[in-house]
């Protein structure tokens, strides 16, 4: 079966949810695309877009049609080339509303997973659940005649156990987008032991047009991604446990969080980030990878307790900011939660006197102008040379905790996650837009 | 063109910000000002300098597309909502593609000599950030002839110059015309940066010709010219006022703070036809020819002139049609600094289409209150010295792919 014949139906399940979404959107895309090539003329592309609330999948479509908009706009001088032949179709506004027309008709919103019957490809981005997962395949590997090819966008359960447990011979891969899948580059792709080269290769093929980054990984819980966010989280837990005695938690969590955004020039700070993905995420996340490790316990009592107090952190249907550990205005933080007082203090309170604390510190290079900037490398030469050059608490805790980044990628490297220090470099880049890759000698 | 049957003059000019994207205060968000929102500021800056609507015998206002970019129509009905002074008066709306700012001098001019009208308040206006480039293209497409919008680009009047480009690099040579080009983006720039209403006025990029060479990409946009060759997305207005000898009189203006219209020309070609030569603008050649000869000077007596750079090849093409440079040396000329400010014919001395903006039913109007402040030394930071051997400013303002053009020359009212 060859590549087009594999997307003519396709299943998405958990299509409604921020991963799933951003999947059905990019495939439903190429799917159209196939569609309107004159080979493929009279042929049906149908993608199943499952989930369980019949609200969840109108929200999907509304948020479908305004992302279509913006793909067509943005592709407008090729679909011009592709509606070539329909003398109706003049204007770009034309042309952009068939190519939304198009798309759309692709997806076919449901509830019943038994729509998946039918289907050649299934991709599944439900919830971070073993179990669940083992028996939705089960269901749908059962009764599926077509022996489908199931692309997990787990990010941290082991490929080789799911394939085990759901008896799918091989016809699974783990397909880990990063979020949203719509703009980031990264697909990580995990093998399982036995999974069969046809998938490998359709995986493979997919990600190319989709003009996506593949870097593989091995069949290790958490993979590279998660394998040194979580980490990261757990290194500054740690910290704000460590200097809490100096200072108040949300004093000692904006710290952290500004270092690691502001010195470190990242898009954003590490309880910043937790947020973005959601406390209830990476909590679950980590006790997925947790049972794994034998020789270090992924766990945070911080998100614990944080958890306890119902302080979760994740977006809104608008891709908004949702308050976690972090209070936000305008997307910006402007208050850290307290667990003591459960009450969130505004940063405005002790922003001057915590960041006079921190001592001598380099001029802040704020990492939008450094992201994409033609000469990044030798800013970042000449600031990580300043840095390294300052003694006080902020300069130190800053470089602590790039050092231990890159311990954490060594790792990754050394346990036989990652296959080499470049990918672990190369997920950093583009599954976290962070301005350099945490394996680096700027610091040496 | 026969001789003029009385003196015209142009004062009181105004120009609204070019607003878009570049300028701080730019932002597609949030509700920016609108259509009514320009024609009143510009229309009232005018008013205020020549004594209030009472002295106004009749209106004109050039505008392109508002019918589609705002919905709306009947722009000459919008004169009393700018001073209620207004209501009762003939107004009227003339359109020609982006030359409507131009269209609307002529008409005025011609009410002036007609002796209809001894003050006559002329507005150029267009409000373009209302859509997405992607569909301000098929707005602007209507510049050209509908029956080949289908085959056009989705860019389209990037693809016709682009077209026009891909001939000239053909005919004369690529780097050098590249280099051009950038020169041409440095030197718009530059001159914007000394004009506070210009869109490129808060452009602090340092190298502006490494920019500028930035290759082309055909996937996302046309094949031989990038976003730095392209005027922008412009919304604003201009206004000033057309006004015999009495007319200076009745408002209390001396010459001084006049600039006097010498003659004009103004062309038209067949819409429906393709350039016979895209490596040449051959309409504007005419135009500019005309404009000289019912002027009584020649080329070299040019000072400064405003031309319709929304293109960079365009302003390649435009050096050579208006006489300054030789067929295919249009490049060289430019290279050699000859159109900078400090050179032999400073061009587009606040920044032209690429760097002042091209608000496209303004921008004749545009051209025309730049040259007066030029040429009356009211041009502040963007002031250039004028020498007595070329008194003359020469405006250029282009409809479509060289399909309506309208060229002036001026002088200083009372030299």
């Amino acid at each position: 079966m060859n590549y087009e014949e594999s997307l003519q139906n396709v299943s998405v399940l958990g299509a409604a949810g921020k991963m799933g979404s951003g999947i059905v959107l990019l495939t439903a895309a190429e799917m159209a695309d196939l569609s309107l090539k004159p080979e493929n003329k009279g042929k049906t592309f149908v993608l199943h877009a499952i989930d369980v609330s019949d609200e969840a999948l109108s929200g999907l479509m509304r948020y479908l049609k305004t992302q279509v908009v913006k793909v067509a706009e943005k592709k407008a001088v090729m679909l011009r080339k592709v509606y070539a032949d329909r003398k109706d179709l003049i204007e770009n506004s034309d042309i952009i509303d068939q190519y939304v027309f198009d798309v759309l008709h692709v997806v076919k919103p449901t509830k019943l997973l038994e729509a998946a019957r039918d289907s050649k490809v299934i991709f599944e981005a439900i919830k971070e659940d073993p179990d669940l997962k083992i028996s939705v395949y089960k269901k749908i590997n059962d009764n599926n005649p077509r022996k489908p090819w199931f692309f997990t966008n787990t990010s941290s359960i082991p490929i080789t156990w799911l394939d085990e447990k759901a008896n799918l011979e091989g016809r699974i891969v783990g397909y880990h987008f990063y979020n949203p899948p719509a703009v980031q580059k990264l697909v990580e792709l995990i093998k399982s032991q036995h999974t069969l080269k046809e998938v490998e290769d359709f995986g493979l093929m997919y990600a190319k047009n989709l003009k996506k980054v593949i870097v593989p990984a091995h069949d290790v819980a958490g993979f590279i991604g998660n394998g040194h966010f979580m980490r990261d989280i757990l290194y500054a837990g740690n910290e704000v446990e460590k200097i809490k005695g100096e200072y108040t938690f949300a004093e000692a969590v904006y710290l952290l969080n500004k270092i690691s955004q502001d010195y470190l020039i990242r898009p954003m700070g590490i309880f910043q980030l937790v947020d973005y993905v959601g406390i209830d995420v990476c909590s679950l996340i980590m006790s997925v990878m947790k049972p794994y490790m034998k020789t270090e316990n992924i766990h945070s009592p911080m998100l614990d307790l944080l958890l306890s107090m119902d302080v979760r952190g994740g977006q809104y249907a608008d891709g908004s900011q949702k308050d976690g550990i972090l209070k936000y205005e305008k997307g910006k933080p402007v208050a850290v939660f307290d667990p003591g007082t459960k009450q969130y203090i505004p940063i405005a309170g002790f922003q001057e006197k915590t960041d006079k604390k921190l001592g001598a510190m380099p001029v802040v290079r704020p990492w939008k102008t450094v992201v994409n900037n033609a000469a990044k490398e030798e800013l970042l030469t000449t600031y990580f040379k300043e840095l390294k050059s300052l003694t006080g608490f902020g300069a130190g805790l800053t470089k602590a905790y790039a050092l231990r980044s890159r311990d954490i990628g060594k790792k990754l490297v050394i346990d036989g996650v990652a296959f080499s220090e470049q990918d672990v470099n190369t997920v950093l880049l583009t599954g976290f837009f962070h301005a350099y890759g945490p394996i680096n000698n700027y610091l040496n | 063109m026969k001789k003029l049957r009385r003196k015209v003059y142009m004062v009181a000019g105004y120009n609204s910000i070019s607003m878009g994207s570049g300028r701080k205060e730019f932002n597609p968000k949030k509700t920016m000002p609108g259509l009514e929102d320009y024609i009143k500021e510009a229309g009232q800056g005018t008013l205020k300098k020549i004594g209030g609507a009472k002295n106004v015998d009749e209106c004109v206002i050039g505008n392109f597309m508002a019918a589609r970019y705002n919905k709306q129509a009947h722009l000459g009905a919008f004169f009393p909502y700018i001073d209620e002074g207004l209501t009762g008066k003939p107004a009227i709306s003339v359109e020609g593609a982006c030359a409507s700012g131009a269209l609307g001098l002529i008409t005025g001019i011609k009410s002036v000599l007609a002796e209809t009208a001894d003050v006559v308040l002329v507005i150029g206006v267009e409000v373009q950030n209302t859509v997405k480039a992607i569909y301000g293209a098929d707005i602007l497409a209507g510049a050209g002839w509908f029956q080949v919008r289908k085959n056009g680009h989705a860019y389209f009047f990037p693809g016709e110059f682009s077209d026009r480009a891909g001939a000239y690099f053909q005919k004369y040579g690529r780097e050098k015309t590249r280099k051009a080009f950038a020169r041409w983006y440095r030197n718009a720039v530059e001159n914007a940066r000394l004009c506070p209403t210009a869109q490129e006025y808060h452009n602090t990029c340092d190298d502006l010709e490494t920019l500028a060479m930035t290759e082309p990409n055909g996937k996302g946009f046309v094949d031989h010219l990038n976003l730095y060759d392209c005027s922008k997305v412009s919304d604003g207005a201009s206004a000033i006022a057309i006004v015999s000898e009495e007319g200076l009189k009745r408002i209390g203006i001396p010459k001084s703070e006049a600039v006097e219209v010498m003659g004009w020309g103004h062309v038209e070609d067949d819409i429906t036809r393709q350039p016979a030569d895209p490596t040449e603008l051959a309409t504007s050649r005419q135009a500019v020819s005309n404009a000289l000869e019912s002027s009584g000077i020649t080329s070299d007596q040019i000072g400064t002139a405003e031309i319709h750079d929304c293109f960079s090849i365009a302003a390649v093409e435009a050096v050579e049609a208006m006489g300054f440079a030789k067929k295919g040396q249009g490049a060289e000329f430019i290279l050699a600094g000859n159109t900078a400010r400090n050179g032999m014919i400073p061009i587009n001395t606040t920044g032209g289409l690429i760097g002042w903006g091209h608000p496209t039913g303004a921008t004749g109007v545009h051209q025309a209150v730049t040259l007066l402040e030029q040429l009356t030394g009211k041009a502040g930071d963007s002031q250039i010295t004028l020498s007595s051997a070329r008194p003359y400013g020469l405006s250029v303002n282009m409809g479509g792919n060289d399909k309506t053009i309208v060229a002036i020359v001026y002088r200083k009212g009372d030299a």
